[in-house]
């Protein structure tokens, strides 16, 4: 188990400006970078902190802050045994660039969090939507889209 | 007719190897596969956007429909996650633990029953499924005594479990532990030693541990490939650590061995559900905590204040503190996680469910190019893949 302190230390003297706040809740170490530098940031955690694994790639949006989205990255270390959740701001519209290099697993997370959330991640080699059918209008998981959907022009193919 | 060209088939949604509704697009140079692109989505009904808009309690119902074949499991990781959120995750009374274990490790052995045979007829042998399925049936039959349904049972609840079990429960997972190795061995009798069995499975669709990782691939797939990783060992929940069984692995990872080790996954579950009836405590089966769970049924017939007490719960529901919790279980097909967020409010401002099937599927492209259509199938079924979950 390596301490989050120790972690943030390297963060911090290895990929400048990155590390905006760090927390713990519930036991879960969670560090807050800045999304330009996400994938220095994701390669320094593999490479030095042996976070082998990206479990989960997920966005949440918080309709009215100022900065709308919140990307979540949730790695796993074999060696450690431990769990990290990575956390990056995003305002409407803003590209985060994809990790897609880091870890494979990240291709069809990504996809999913453009096809849902409509955020898009720069340098993706295959952004496209993957549970909803392509021409669809609207991102289902943001807050400002009503629950019983918006009527889509179907064509039948 | 100089020029030569690909051909692309249209593989599924309505195959019946594609396990529901996958559609994989192939890109084919005579009988080698040379590109795949899964296509998901079919069916998409949006659990993710609904459980926003339910409260905690009632969110719980969306998690069965997910991976159908393990409803329990499903259950089981979207209570351990609300309890984390809750804080209350050291006050769950032991016997609904011992229970959560038992009725967990018993839909196990039921999910990959329906995996074994499915798996099993895709490949050609018929026999498989009708003996397998035939058992499946006496678990769900086993499942009904205690939660009263076979599919969705909705049974595993944050707080605890939705009640007892009865004796004739215990009888009938008595009487199953004692007839289900004798089963297995016959199963693995009509395959073990079926030369087409082994010739379609061995050296298929192999994924070495590396790029497991890279994909995040996790499950009896990551296992076959040699890492001995399990949830249920490396992060304990329910008090796993306490029940002693084996983790399976193989070593390269081909589809002959993921059908070894969820083979001897369900003989190890078989033990565990075995010291589970053994140990089994007396006691409640719900935490009795007023602010997050409803009151035992007598109360709610017998007095105002336990009325009063259900009725908020179940109708406004309950607060939850601000904050956001990963809590990821052991399922049949890997690691199923539940990312909650919380405002404060009564419903999950997110709710997200990290699906097993949907990463290992990512790396089935990997895992069949080069190869040839036939195999396709071979692979597909053994990476286990349940399209309710991957869509949700």
């Amino acid at each position: 188990m390596v301490q989050l302190s120790q972690i943030l230390e390297g963060l911090k003297g290895s990929v400048e400006g990155a590390v905006v706040s760090s927390e713990t809740f519930r036991g879960q170490d969670v560090i807050r970078v800045e999304a330009s530098t996400i994938v220095d940031v994701m390669t320094y955690l593999r490479d030095n902190c042996s976070f082998d694994m990206l479990t989960d790639l997920t966005a949440v949006d918080y309709l009215g802050r100022e900065k709308r989205f919140e990307m979540v990255y949730i790695l796993y270390s074999f060696e450690h045994n431990q769990r990290l959740h990575i956390k990056a701001e995003l305002a409407d519209g803003e590209k985060i660039a994809t990790i897609e290099g880091v870890w494979k697993a990240a291709n069809w997370l990504e996809r999913e969090v453009y096809d849902l959330l409509g955020i898009h991640f720069e340098g993706h080699s295959d952004l496209r939507r993957i549970l909803l059918w392509d021409g669809y209008e609207g991102h289902p998981l943001r807050k400002d889209f009503p629950l019983k959907g918006i009527p889509q022009k179907t064509t039948y193919r | 007719m100089s020029e030569k060209r690909n051909m692309i088939v249209n593989f599924g949604p309505s195959h019946p190897a594609t396990h529901g509704v996958l559609r994989v697009i192939l890109e084919l140079d005579g009988e080698t596969v040379v590109d795949a692109i899964p296509h998901m989505g079919h069916l998409h009904r949006g659990l993710e956007k609904l459980a926003e808009h339910k409260t905690y309690h009632q969110a719980l119902p969306l998690t069965d429909r997910m991976d159908y074949t393990g409803a329990l499991i499903n259950n089981l990781g979207y209570s351990l996650a609300v309890e984390k959120l809750l804080d209350i995750e050291d006050d769950i009374p032991e016997r609904a633990k011992v229970l959560r274990v038992l009725l967990c490790e018993l839909q196990r052995i039921a999910a990959h029953l329906l995996w074994f045979s499915t798996h099993a007829l895709d490949i050609g042998a018929m026999t498989v499924f009708f003996y397998a399925f035939r058992d499946r049936e006496t678990i769900h039959d086993i499942l009904e005594e205690a939660t009263g349904a076979r599919l969705t049972p909705s049974f595993i609840r944050p707080g605890g479990v939705a009640a007892d079990i009865n004796d004739k429960f215990i009888e009938k997972a008595r009487a199953f532990i004692k007839s289900f190795p004798a089963l297995m061995d016959e199963y693995e009798l009509l395959l073990n030693k079926n030369k087409i069995w082994l010739k379609r499975t061995k050296n298929i669709g192999m994924m070495s541990a590396e790029e497991c990782k890279k994909y995040a691939v996790t499950g009896p797939v990551l296992r076959a490939a040699g890492i001995k990783w399990d949830l249920r060992k490396a992060q304990p929940y329910c008090d796993y650590d306490t029940y002693d069984f084996e983790i399976p692995t193989g070593t390269i990872g081909d589809v002959w061995e993921r059908y070894l080790v969820r083979m001897e996954e369900m003989r190890q579950s078989l033990r565990i559900v075995e010291q589970a009836l053994d140990r089994l405590p007396p006691g409640p089966v719900m935490l009795d905590d007023f602010r997050y769970t409803p009151p035992p049924k007598e109360q709610v017939y017998n007095c105002i204040e336990g009325l009063i007490r259900h009725f908020k719960l179940m109708s406004s529901g309950y607060k939850a503190p601000e904050g956001d919790v990963y809590m990821s279980v052991e399922a049949t097909k890997g690691e199923l996680g539940y990312y909650l967020v919380s405002d404060g409010s009564e419903k999950p401002y997110r709710f997200r469910v990290r699906p097993p099937s949907l990463v290992n599927l990512a790396a089935l492209k990997d895992m069949i190019v080069g190869r040839m259509v036939a195999d396709v199938i071979a692979v597909i079924g053994s990476v286990d893949v349940v399209l309710g979950e991957i869509d949700r």
